[in-house]
Order: C-alpha cells, then sequence, then structure tokens
C-alpha cells in the first residue's frame, strides 16, 4: 500500500495527519532520558552490550580532505577493528562521500569484508541546500558506485518555514531512486529543527514517505544524537510500528563519543521500542572516535586492568 | 536477537554500619533503651538491628533536655550562628548521602535510585534552604521580630523517613525550636544516623532529640505538657486524633495527612511524557506517598490510547531488590501494609472493576506487590475513595472539563492533583478549579524546599516548605511569651 | 630567628577565572599604614574593564540558568574557602589598616558570616518581590525577580574586606555577573578574594576583580553601553553627579548603599517580570 495507506501524497493528507500527533513535552521527555541514563550495565551485560555497539557502528569519514588512503585505512579497520583480537565483530557499516564509495566498496571486498555494506551521504550532504536534480545525481551516483545505504539529509528550509509536503516528496523521490538497490536512511538534522515537536513530526514525514531508518544527525551540528532526541525518534518509530507494523530503524549519529554514551542509547532502545531492535538492522551508531574507546572497554573487560590507547590501532 | 538483560549491579552495603541495637537520643548523646522490637529489611525479612519502644520516661527526659536548650541556648543564639550549625548538618549529611541512601533502601524497602537521587539529595537541600531563614526571620511575613514558639513534637511516616525528617527538624531549628522527633516505627535507622551527623556537626546537646517507639510513644509525645507545637506526617484517623487530644491545649499543630489524588489527563496531553507522569505518579515509591496520583481521570476520547500505552510502559517497570540500582519498584514496606494493599485491591475486583498487571516474578521472601491498573472505575468504587498506599492505580473517565474536576474535588482529601495538557489557560483553569493544595501540571511528585506542600480538608492542616512553612514554627513578637 | 627569605606574592587581575596582568603593563605602589612598601598591584586600563566585561557577559548566561539552589551552595563554599584563609586576609588588614591581627580577625569574621547571609538569599527573594497578582480579570499573572545582567561595582575604601564582599555577593547570588573596582588604597584583601573564588565552585567570569586608578576608570565604568548596572558605593560623592550623567546615556541603574546588609542591595540589581496568561478551558 502506498504511503501505507496512511497518507495519499497530497499536501492535505499529510497536514491531516500530522495533526493527529500528540505533543512532545520538552521537560518530561529529559527527565526520562535522564532516568534510562542511570541504568546501571554491568559485567556480562556489559559485554554484550559493547560487542553489540560494535557492530552497530557505520565508521564513517566525512571529510573534504579525504583520500583513498585515508578511506581504505578506514575499510581495514572496520573489518578488523583489533588486530590482536579475532572475536571483536566487524563494524555494521562504512559511511563515505559519493565519490569514495567505489574505492570503499572495491577495498573491502579484497580484505575479506564483503559483508560490511558501504553507506554514502546524499542529498548535498550536510545543507541540503542544492536542486532536485543535483540531490537526485548524487544519489544516483552513490547507487551506481556500490553503496547499498543511503543517508540522505531532508530540507530543514523547507521544514521550518512549514512547507512539509516539498520534505516529504523530496524523501519520496529518492526512495524510488533507491527501489531494492538500498535501504534509505533519512537524516532529520535534529539540532537544526530544535524543539522535539518538530523532531517528532519530521520522523513521521520520513517515516510516511518511505524511510528505512531515521537517522539524527549529519554530525556537522551539534547537538546531535542526545538521548531525549533518539528518546523522541524511537517513540516515534515504536508508534508508527503500532499503526503500521512496519519496522523502522534508527540511526543515532553525533556526539556519541565513549562507551557509556553508547550503552545508553542502546538502554533507552532497550526500554523504548523493546529488544527487536536491538540489532544492526534496526539501530546504528554514526561515530568515528566511539569505536577505539569501545575496543579499550572491551580489552579491560577481559584483561582485567586498564589499557592505553597505544594498544588500539587510530585507523 | 537475544534480550538485553541488566546483569545485576548492586550497590554495596558495606558503606552502612548498622549497630545491633539502638537506644534514643537525647540530650546529645546516645541512651540506652528497653523494649526492644526487630527492624527488618521489607526486601527479605532480614533483621537488621533492635530498636527501643521509647515510653513515657523516655518522652519526658527528651522533652525536659529540648526545653533546657530552647531556654539557655538555642533561643538566644543568634540566627546567624543558629543558621550556620544548619549549614554545617547539610554539609554533612551531603558528604555522607552515599551512606544515607544505602541505610534507607535496607531499612525502608525503596530502591536505591530513589533514595540517592530523590529522598537525599532533597533532605540536604531543605536544610540547606532553612539554614538560609535562620538569620532572616524578620522577612518571613510574621513581623519585624518574630518569635519561636518552643518546643516542638513532631512524629513521622515510614514512606520518607530521612526526608520528613528533614521537613519537620530545618524550618523547626531554623527558627529557633528544639525538638524531639519520633522517627516511624519500622524506619528508625535513619534517624539514628543523623544523629551521628547532629553530634559532628557540633549542635548544641538538647536542641535535637530522637524518641524511637511505636503509636504509644507518639501519642506520650502529643499529650506531654512541655510541648508547645506538634508537626505530624501520617494517616488522616491519627491525625483526627491528635486534633481531638490537643483541642482543650494551647498547643498548635500542622498536620500532613492522606490523599486520593486525581491525575487528570485531557485529549491534547503529550502521551508519551503524560505515560512516564501517570507511572511516576503511582508507581513512585511503591505508591506509599501521600499525594501520589491514584486516581487516573483521563478524558474518555484518549482513553484507550492511554491505558494501553500506560500497559505497556508498566511491563518495563523492574520490580526487584531494592539495592539494584536498575530496580524501578521496591518492597512494600510491612506486612501490616502489604495485607491492607491485597485487601482494598480485591475489594476492587469484588466491586466490578478490571484489575491488571503485567508479567512479574516477585521474590519469595519480603513484601512485595506487582504494580496494578484497574479499568472501569467509578467514583463508587471504594478503590477510588480509600487510600490505598500501594502500586494500584484507578482509571476513571470524564467527557467535559467541568466533569473531570467534579470528580477530581470528589473526595474528602484535597492533598495534590495533576493536570496534563498542552494548553495553558486549561492548566490554569484547572488549577483554579480543583481543591488541592499542591498541583501539578504536565509533571508529577516534584518537591522542592521552596515549594509549599500541604492540603485541602482531610488532607491536613498548614502547608511545609517555602516561608508558609518556617511560619508555623514562628509567632509575632505581639502574641505573647512562650507557653501561654 | 630564621633566615629564610619569603617568597613574596604578585598580585595581579582577577578576570575569567585567569590571572593576567594589566594589558597596560602598569603597576601602583601600595604600602602599609607606616608607609613602608607592600605590593605593586595591577594598575588596570580601560582595555582591561572592556575585556571583563565581553566575559562577565558571556559567564551570566549561564550562571543566571544555575538553579538558585545551586547558586546558594556556591556562595556558601566560598564562605567556607574565606573561612579556611582567614588569617592570611587578617594579617593584610592587620598591614594595611594599622590594626592589631586579633582586631583584623573580627573583619573576616564578619565578612564570612555576611557571605552566609547573602548565600541564604539565593532561594528566597521570591518570597520577598516575587508574587501573583490578581487582577480584575480572567488571568494568571504572575511577577518574578530576574538578575539584570552585567553589573560593575566601585568598592568602598572603608572595611577593605567587608566592604569588598558587600559589593560583589549581593550582586551575584542572583545571578549576575560583577567586576569590581577593588579599593584603591588598600586592595590588597580584595586581591588575595581572587583565590578564594578560584578555589570556589564559582564559574570563570562571574566575579572579575580589577584594581587601580578609581578616578581614571569609575567614568569608563559609568559610559560602558554593555554594563546594566553601577554599584557606585565607592564613589566620591562630589563625583556621582558626573558618574550618573555618563550613565545615563543606556540608563544604567546606578545605586550607591549604606554600609551593612541589606536585601536591597540584591534587589537594586534585578529587574521585575510580569506575565499575564489567561485562566479558561
Amino acid at each position: 500500500m502506498e504511503f501505507y495507506g496512511l497518507v495519499d501524497g497530497t499536501e492535505i493528507s499529510l497536514r491531516k495527519f500530522l495533526q493527529t500527533l500528540s505533543g512532545v513535552d520538552q521537560i518530561g521527555a529529559e527527565a526520562r532520558a535522564a532516568m534510562l541514563a542511570t541504568r546501571s550495565i554491568k559485567t556480562s551485560a556489559k559485554n554484550w552490550a559493547i560487542d553489540l555497539a560494535i557492530s552497530m557502528v557505520d565508521l564513517t569519514t566525512l571529510e573534504g580532505a579525504d583520500t583513498p588512503g585515508k578511506v581504505r585505512a578506514l575499510c581495514n579497520k572496520a573489518v578488523r577493528p583489533d588486530s590482536t583480537d579475532s572475536s571483536v565483530p566487524s563494524v555494521g557499516a562504512i559511511c563515505v562521500y559519493n565519490d569514495m564509495v567505489a574505492i570503499a566498496r572495491e577495498h573491502l571486498d579484497s580484505i575479506g569484508g564483503s559483508h560490511v555494506p558501504v553507506a554514502a551521504v546524499s542529498t548535498a550532504f550536510p545543507s541540503g541546500r542544492a536542486s532536485m536534480a543535483v540531490k537526485i545525481q548524487d544519489t544516483q551516483d552513490a547507487l551506481d558506485a556500490g553503496a547499498t545505504e543511503i543517508d540522505m539529509v531532508i530540507d530543514r528550509g523547507a521544514f521550518l518555514s512549514g512547507q512539509f509536503q516539498v520534505v516529504f516528496d523530496e524523501i519520496a523521490k529518492i526512495r524510488t531512486l533507491c527501489g531494492t538497490k538500498a535501504h534509505l536512511k533519512v537524516i532529520l538534522e535534529t539540532g537544526e529543527l530544535v524543539t522535539y515537536d518538530n523532531v517528532r513530526t519530521a520522523s513521521f514525514i520520513a517515516m510516511l514517505a518511505g524511510a528505512d531508518f531515521i537517522k539524527t544527525s549529519t554530525g556537522k551540528v551539534s547537538p546531535a544524537a542526545t538521548p531525549p532526541v533518539v528518546l523522541v525518534m524511537l517513540e516515534a518509530v515504536r508508534d508508527f510500528h503500532q499503526l503500521t507494523n512496519h519496522k523502522i530503524g534508527v540511526k543515532a549519529a553525533g556526539g556519541i563519543r565513549t562507551t557509556k554514551d553508547a550503552i545508553k542509547q542502546l538502554v533507552l532502545v532497550n526500554e523504548t521500542v523493546g529488544s527487536q531492535w536491538l540489532s544492526p538492522s534496526l539501530f546504528r551508531i554514526g561515530a568515528s572516535a566511539l569505536l577505539n574507546d569501545l575496543l579499550m572497554q572491551r580489552m579491560k573487560a577481559r584483561d582485567g586492568f586498564y589499557p592505553s590507547p597505544s594498544y588500539v590501532s587510530i585507523d | 536477537m537475544t534480550d538485553f538483560d541488566y546483569a545485576p549491579a548492586l550497590e554495596s552495603r558495606s558503606i552502612v554500619t548498622i549497630e545491633s541495637e539502638y537506644g534514643h537520643f537525647i540530650n546529645g548523646e546516645f541512651v540506652k533503651g528497653a523494649n526492644h522490637f526487630p527492624t527488618i529489611n521489607p526486601s527479605n525479612e532480614e533483621v537488621l538491628s533492635q530498636i527501643s519502644l521509647g515510653g513515657a520516661q523516655d518522652i519526658d527526659r527528651a522533652v525536659a533536655s529540648a526545653r533546657v536548650a530552647f531556654e539557655s541556648t538555642w533561643s538566644k543564639m543568634p540566627g546567624k550562628e543558629r543558621g550556620k550549625y544548619l549549614y554545617r548538618i547539610a554539609r554533612i549529611m551531603q558528604e555522607r548521602s552515599r551512606e544515607f541512601a544505602v541505610l534507607e533502601s535496607l531499612d525502608n524497602g525503596k530502591p536505591i535510585r530513589e533514595s540517592r537521587d530523590i529522598d537525599i539529595p532533597l533532605a540536604c537541600a531543605h536544610f540547606f534552604y532553612h539554614a538560609g531563614w535562620a538569620d532572616k526571620l524578620e522577612f518571613a511575613g510574621v513581623g519585624s521580630s518574630p518569635r519561636p514558639l518552643g518546643v516542638a513534637g513532631q512524629i513521622i511516616p515510614w514512606n520518607f523517613p530521612l526526608l520528613m525528617l528533614a521537613w519537620k527538624i530545618a524550618p523547626a531549628l531554623a527558627a529557633g525550636n528544639t525538638v524531639v522527633l519520633k522517627p516511624a516505627e519500622t524506619t528508625s535507622l535513619t534517624a539514628l544516623l543523623f544523629a551521628q551527623v547532629c553530634q559532628q556537626a557540633e549542635l548544641p546537646a538538647g536542641v535535637v532529640n530522637i524518641v524511637t517507639g511505636d503509636g504509644r510513644t507518639g501519642s506520650a509525645l502529643v499529650d506531654h505538657p512541655g510541648i508547645d507545637k506538634i508537626a505530624f506526617t501520617g494517616s488522616t484517623q491519627v491525625g483526627k486524633a491528635i486534633a481531638r487530644a490537643i483541642a482543650p491545649t494551647k498547643k498548635k499543630a500542622t498536620l500532613e495527612l492522606g490523599g486520593k489524588a486525581a491525575n487528570i489527563v485531557f485529549d491534547d496531553a503529550p502521551v508519551d511524557e503524560c505515560v512516564e507522569g501517570i507511572v511516576n505518579g503511582i508507581f513512585f515509591n511503591q505508591g506509599h506517598v501521600c499525594c501520589a496520583g491514584s486516581r487516573l481521570i483521563v478524558q474518555e476520547s484518549i482513553a484507550e490510547e492511554i491505558v494501553s500505552q500506560l500497559k505497556v510502559r508498566m511491563s518495563k517497570i523492574r520490580v526487584g531488590d531494592p539495592l539494584d540500582k536498575n530496580t524501578d519498584l521496591g518492597a512494600i514496606n510491612s506486612a501490616e501494609q502489604l495485607s491492607k494493599i491485597t485487601a482494598l485491591t480485591k475489594s476492587g475486583e469484588d466491586e466490578g472493576a478490571m484489575r491488571w498487571s503485567p508479567e512479574c516474578a516477585l521474590p519469595k521472601k519480603g513484601f512485595w506487590f506487582a504494580p496494578t491498573v484497574f479499568t472501569g472505575v467509578t467514583q463508587a468504587h471504594r478503590i477510588a475513595q480509600e487510600e490505598i498506599f500501594g502500586p494500584v492505580l484507578s482509571v476513571l473517565t470524564f467527557r467535559t472539563p467541568q466533569e473531570a474536576i467534579e470528580k477530581a474535588n470528589n473526595t474528602p482529601y484535597g492533598l495534590s492533583a495533576g493536570v496534563w495538557s498542552e494548553k495553558g489557560s486549561r492548566i490554569h483553569w484547572a488549577s483554579q478549579q480543583l481543591k488541592a493544595g499542591v498541583i501539578w501540571a504536565n509533571t508529577f511528585n516534584k518537591f522542592d524546599p521552596t515549594s509549599p506542600f500541604g492540603g485541602y480538608k482531610e488532607s491536613g492542616w498548614g502547608r511545609e516548605g517555602g516561608s508558609h512553612g518556617l511560619t508555623a514554627y514562628l509567632k509575632s513578637a505581639e502574641e505573647g511569651g512562650n507557653n501561654e | 630567628m630564621s633566615d629564610r627569605i619569603e617568597v613574596k606574592k604578585t598580585y595581579k587581575l582577577f578576570i575569567g577565572g585567569a590571572f593576567p596582568r594589566s594589558e597596560s603593563g602598569r603597576t601602583y605602589e601600595v604600602n602599609d599604614h607606616k608607609g613602608d612598601f607592600l605590593a605593586n598591584p595591577a594598575l588596570a586600563s580601560r582595555k582591561d574593564l572592556r575585556d571583563a566585561v565581553v566575559i562577565a557577559r558571556t559567564a551570566h548566561i549561564s550562571w543566571a540558568k544555575a538553579t538558585a539552589y545551586n547558586r546558594g551552595q556556591i556562595l556558601y563554599r566560598i564562605a567556607e574557602m574565606l573561612e579556611g584563609r582567614a588569617d592570611q586576609f587578617a594579617s593584610e588588614i592587620s598591614a594595611l589598616d594599622g590594626i592589631s591581627v586579633k582586631e583584623a580577625l573580627k573583619e573576616v569574621h564578619l565578612s564570612v558570616d555576611r557571605l552566609v547571609w547573602y548565600a541564604g538569599w539565593s532561594d528566597k527573594l521570591s518570597a520577598l518581590v516575587g508574587a501573583t497578582n490578581p487582577v480584575s480579570g480572567p488571568y494568571f499573572n504572575f511577577s518574578i525577580p530576574e538578575p539584570m545582567g552585567v553589573v560593575g561595582a566601585i568598592a568602598t575604601e572603608k572595611n577593605s574586606l567587608l566592604g569588598f564582599i558587600d559589593a560583589i555577593a549581593p550582586i551575584i547570588v542572583s545571578g549576575n555577573s560583577v567586576i569590581v573596582l577593588a579599593s584603591e588604597r588598600a586592595p590588597l584583601p580584595a586581591m588575595s578574594f581572587a583565590e578564594v573564588l578560584a578555589t570556589s565552585d564559582l564559574p570563570p567570569g562571574v566575579c572579575n576583580i580589577l584594581t587601580g586608578s578609581k578616578s581614571e576608570l569609575a567614568p569608563w565604568f559609568a559610559s560602558h553601553m554593555d554594563i546594566d548596572g553601577l554599584d557606585i558605593t565607592g564613589v566620591e560623592h562630589d563625583l556621582r553627579a558626573d558618574v550618573k550623567v555618563a550613565g545615563a546615556e543606556n540608563l544604567k541603574r546606578i545605586h550607591s548603599f549604606a554600609d551593612g546588609q541589606s536585601p536591597a542591595r540584591i534587589l537594586s540589581f534585578m529587574e521585575v517580570k510580569t506575565t499575564w496568561h489567561p485562566i479558561g478551558v
């Protein structure tokens, strides 16, 4: 059924639907996230969570200075995060700009990493300020180069000026372009949306238009994946599942630097949407520095003493 | 895909030292007591210690020492020096806060997360706030040179032992009174630890006295002629008995009694935060809360959605060892309380309401009750009228805002109420209409030393917190000498 | 008597939690009551003041957002730190004023207690000047006092420590940040107070301390367009009119106070905001 039978593609239908959404109380949402942050995850639970978090990391490099060398090094790290310990799982995906996709895909395949997907950021990432033609070309280039995940940005200018249908249509077009070649993550850039009400509304627009994942941020704007923002998005995903029986994934990207941060995210998932979402197919963490902190925590658990950064590779 | 099972995350008990036996704290010293009875950990029925049953003589000694301390030291001491004692107490409590939190959870049964994050910090804050009043009493609203009342007899309940102690002792001392405090029978340990803090703060002897015991000890205190003021928190029944007992005397009293608060949810409530507020309202502290939101009064058009989300949320409540940092719902404080809850809950079923609880593995030893919600409740049900004081929620519906207010006010109690709506004017309107001393809008169970707390009607007399609570311990210079 | 040479203190400014020298590089000589050399405190320039205002403005934003409880606790901790250094301050006051250390200690103890008194006000100001107002109409109307922003203070020449506390504590307890010009004659206790502040939990930039020439700097305090209020207790009476004329350019709230503690010192540097909200279904 197109758009899950909830909207028909017209602006009036979208507005009507959005009006049925309840609001979010800022203080209440932040209090709930803060309470969940007090969960104490120790011993066996912590070890399990660390390995799960590693498998959920979208290892990312999105710099103007990216080179083939840098990308290949990232791929090596992605497949074997700890060269001294083969029990460490590989990460969830590699995330790069579209002109690095081919390099990444080729290198991954050559080092035994064909199971690691390549995600490309798209639609004039990070700002999204370009013509639709450019955004489509951006996406097509990535798909042609072998990306099986597309992380697009929504048009925040359109959203903030109330042009929800414009936002919706762009997502629907990119979803159609992806077809069965790639899953689509829709980046809301929650730091620019500012209010939790906006995050909830944007989440629903994205899900209705065909997102497979909703993603918090580009990582270029702060604040990014704060616990209350992720909480609100998980609640939207939960509500959407209750309405449609369809599971949408969530990607938390930006500001998640330590194992503690990552585990807090997993707790949010667990107590909001439930353990079915505790899998890389439905939850991802966009990060770069996080991986080494996870590895160091893993070492501490394994060895019983505190490690030093000298014992994990920088790339 | 496996479930994310949280491994046990126990707070260590080793920070706490519990004596095998306690007496009383009178005139700055720990004195031997008699007629000991056991105090237990309600989560596993382990005996923690032996507590003294204070008798008339113990009360007499304590009141006499409070009187001497009042006349000779405390009422003569400049406010700024009194304030500095209170600051010391606040600081030491902050320093020893983990110790207090663990002890409170052991003795009361409440989750360590709540004692650590709510009870103890609030108790410290009460002392801090009132310390700052001690040298500013001329600004409290009782004239330019207010006087203390004298000796205060204070009786506190078992649901927030240390916090209730702070609510009583801090304003009394700030205003220049001395106190005799009787903690609840089942939860005396943090009060006795507090006595140690008084010693560490070098509080002059006799300013704070603690006599442990049961209802009879409390009666002896209420009836003692040497008391000028009574402060009581507990059941409405006992509150009425106190009111009768002091009627022929000149004793002043504040009473903080029971409640059957309505938590009103309008159709434009922010749903997730509202559900969280409902859960917090009735399951926080196992529902052993006088201001608990025990009646959910939800607009009929949104009732199904709210109740269904509520049940989903309730299934995530973690019931278990109070010392586990991940526990949300701890033990019921006593066998006696458990049987009251059980009996009233059964009446709900008998009277035709529909009972639901999530699946819950309850420990075999100790006193436990699963979080429970009744739907199809109306005002005619016992469970909508009587205070259960447990983790049991009754759900009623309403059609119009006026009906919601009428149902909310349809009770002899009037302690608190909740209102959920995204419309500001509606919140203010509801607040204006509700006959309750504390109204929470889009939140619940929020407490602060600056925020007056107390009820209308049979929920009690007077307020605690803010300048409103402070003035209950003062009289104007014109009101005459002490004990007149 | 040992031949040990004392490591003498260098007195610098206190701006943004750091101890810079004056950007002008200037100092001036301060002598004890007998005329003997004591120290060369910095002679602050208008640029030091300018920099301090920028820092104070940023610091005010988060300080005003701190809870009243938190601010009260921090002021109490400042008192704790001062109590711990009582002897240090007493010897400075004794040298400057020519009184015995025992006498000087009285001023220090009074200063600690004064700080504690102000600390206790942070969460009680609303009880004094906050209100809900029974307007004639279906409106919920409430007034709350708020800090005004960045406040300057010219400290009195009397009581180099107690007068200094009276200048800064009532300003910051409500959430303002302050730039204070210490007593010109006896700036040492104010400068040492910077050490007390640096070891309390007061966020950097909330209290900034300048030393120097009152006649040089007071006009710059008065004319600065990003200073919201000014305590001119330390300005000589015949110069106050000029200060007020300069301050009129941005309608600075300018006040002077008699000795002693008073909630007026706090409230004079606050604004009151009144909000109306309809009451209706």
